[in-house]
């Protein structure tokens, strides 16, 4: 297979329930090896996206290729493909080696070549002390190790992913994370992941897609994502907490925004036009205090109004013109509300869109 | 020390009263209404128990002076009905043999119904759905004489066959729609991972969900032994005196008007009748608790 076809591709993808268009022209190119996170919040067809994939779902227009494979008609279990669902949906009367072994027996495999690749998924997963219990013995952990060898076995190039670590508690699913990543690096499989936390996707992707209504946002590296959202959804959506948002104008390279002027000379503009109404945003973890806020290229005083600690670090809500502004300062910053708050403000850091099409300029 | 005395301080299990006033009104409550219930099956043993003679002194709640097991033995094997003088022994295993095909019958094809409604949604799915409840609030006696004109025709009128096909039919709403609730209930992530797993219709089907389902088979098994057990009306309308299951025939033994009214033997003959469905009740009772417990499987 040569590495220059994608190793997954979904061209003007359509699905339909009734009247309701869940994806519209939907493409979207995945490479080899790659691990792409699809993002976004309930409701925006990202696990409608991946079972469209899997091939769980019927289109309504469009065509998937995995591999060179042309598969829009396949079945699921003919597209090369493993899956792990949220709720691990593990067979509850069958052991852990039955879960595994589930698959490659209904693919009518040799039972020798059934036992190694058994032994070699949970080798891997470090569940073999569990083959012969069953679903109901095991942790939540444990369960999704399971879920995931499920999918292992069946050495496939493509794993999707549905929201795996959702089900788990917040310490687990740092550990799984953590081990999902080595996972990716030692197998070099192509993977796809759904989830709406924005931490997962950052920490897992080598890109992410963020998706709203059915439609892919952006499409870009964390990075990109972060610090060059293309439009103002995107800009909103990743960050916690998020962006700062002030409306004004922008004239040449200054933006107004009521008594505050910023040159914007070292921001790099996508398309210089001559728009007037625009929206800045600027992180709250790009906004400078301290010392160092007297060098930066906007100074301004803001009045503290809340103070969160949060002991890696401190949000401070403060007052901005009239406009709420979020800051994150370290964890040990000695402010309290009420506290007049010197800040600073490095427009390259910032972003700027178009007020009415929202998108970056 | 501490615990033998009254201690005064309010420390550990809070003691509890026997005889307080609310358990003597909960266990007096049910104590005269399982009395209550249980009277009509105390008259019954009793006078099945007893001789014809001791019968006619009255009494009818005192146990028997002699105890005889002779009505019981003359029900079930040479009771009259008719010229036929052989018992119900011909009706017990006319009913075992409309029974289990019938119910092996019905709960599979209801089985397989239920799954395919609730996972393989086909074009249409919901309004056959919906057709196949409604045949639920139908009453049976609409339908009676369309189906003798259909069992005529198909050649299987009179025959144990034919109630065999009444009974799937008229069983299939109701537990059609018991399979698909709860087919429906199994998270469909199961039914997705097994179609990645490669698993076919009857591969989905057989491998996991039925494993997973036996106590709403067991359920299915006590609905449809307890209903074509106890049905009287398709019986005698659909068979002919031969093949009479065990309720027609205890009907006429008990409804003849030649002769003596041999109350014991009525009495045993009933229970007799009974006797099935009870046994149902007390086994797969038992089965059905140890089924859910086996089947909870959390997430």
């Amino acid at each position: 297979m040569s590495l220059k076809t994608p190793s997954v591709k979904v061209c003007d993808l359509d699905l339909h329930f009734g009247d309701i268009k869940v994806l519209q022209k939907l493409n979207l190119e995945i490479n080899h090896g790659e691990f792409l996170v699809l993002l976004g919040s309930s409701g925006c067809g990202k696990s409608t996206l991946l079972n469209c994939i899997a091939g769980l779902l019927d289109i309504s227009a469009g065509q998937i290729f995995i591999g060179e494979k042309n598969v829009t008609w396949s079945e699921p279990s003919e597209r090369g493909i493993g899956m792990v669902f949220q709720s691990y949906a593990l067979y509850p009367q069958m052991t852990v080696e039955g879960n595994l072994s589930f698959g490659l027996k209904n693919a009518k495999m040799p039972k020798d070549e059934i036992k190694s690749r058994v032994k070699r998924a949970s080798e891997i997963l470090q569940i073999e002390a569990l083959l012969s219990r069953k679903p109901g013995a095991l942790s939540g952990g444990q369960r999704q190790r399971v879920a995931i060898g499920r999918a292992l076995v069946r050495d496939v190039d493509v794993f999707l992913f549905d929201e795996p670590l959702s089900n788990l508690d917040a310490k687990l699913r740092v550990d799984l994370r953590v081990e999902l990543k080595l996972l990716h690096q030692r197998l070099k499989n192509t993977m796809i992941y759904v989830t709406h936390d924005q931490i997962e996707a950052m920490t897992l992707a080598d890109r992410i897609a963020i998706m709203k209504d059915g439609k892919i946002m952006q499409l870009g590296t964390p990075d990109e994502i972060y610090n060059r959202p293309q439009n103002l959804y995107v800009a909103d959506f990743i960050g916690s907490p998020s962006m700062n948002f002030f409306k004004g104008q922008l004239k040449d390279t200054k933006f107004t925004f009521g008594a505050l002027v910023l040159p914007m000379g070292s921001y790099s503009f996508k398309n210089k036009s001559k728009l007037s109404e625009a929206i800045i945003g600027i992180r709250p973890e790009h906004i400078i205090t301290g010392e160092l806020a007297k060098k930066a290229t906007v100074t301004t005083n803001v009045k503290v109004k809340l103070v969160e600690p949060m002991g890696s670090d401190t949000l401070v809500y403060a007052d901005l013109l009239g406009h709420q502004i979020r800051i994150r300062m370290e964890g040990n910053a000695k402010v309290k509300s009420g506290d007049i708050l010197e800040i600073g403000i490095d427009p390259a850091r910032a972003s700027l869109f178009d007020s009415k099409t929202e998108q970056r300029i | 020390m501490l615990n033998s005395n009254k201690s005064e301080v309010p420390s550990g299990p809070k003691p509890k009263k026997v005889f307080s006033r609310s358990n003597i009104i909960i266990y007096g409550t049910l104590i005269i209404i399982s009395i209550y219930y249980l009277l009509p099956l105390w008259v019954m043993i009793m006078t099945s128990l007893k001789g014809m003679p001791e019968i006619r002194m009255g009494n009818i709640f005192s146990p028997p002076l002699e105890v005889t097991f002779e009505p019981w033995v003359k029900a079930w094997s040479y009771a009259c009905t008719g010229i036929n003088c052989d018992g119900l022994s011909r009706g017990f295993w006319n009913s075992v043999k409309i029974l289990i095909p019938s119910l092996i019958l019905s709960i599979s094809v209801a089985s397989v119904n239920g799954y395919a409604l609730a996972n393989w949604k086909f074009k249409g799915s919901e309004v056959f759905f919906t057709i196949l409840i409604f045949g639920a609030f139908i009453p049976y006696q609409i339908m009676i004489y369309p189906i003798v004109i259909l069992l005529r025709e198909i050649g299987l009128m009179g025959s144990t066959a034919g109630l065999v096909l009444v009974h799937t039919i008229f069983g299939m709403p109701i537990l059609t729609l018991l399979f698909r609730n709860h087919f429906a209930a199994i998270p469909d992530e199961l039914f997705k991972a097994a179609r990645v797993d490669g698993a076919g219709f009857w591969g989905i089907y057989f491998k996991v969900l039925l494993p997973m389902s036996i106590p709403i088979f067991v359920v299915a098994m006590i609905l449809q032994v307890t209903g074509i057990w106890n049905d009287f009306l398709f019986g005698v309308i659909y068979t002919k005196p031969a093949t009479y299951p065990m309720t027609v025939q205890l009907n006429n033994i008990v409804n003849s008007v030649q002769g003596v009214k041999e109350y014991n033997v009525n009495m045993a003959a009933t229970l007799l009748t009974g006797l099935v469905p009870l046994a149902i009740y007390f086994v797969s009772g038992k089965l059905f608790v140890r089924g859910i417990a086996a089947g909870a499987v959390k997430g």
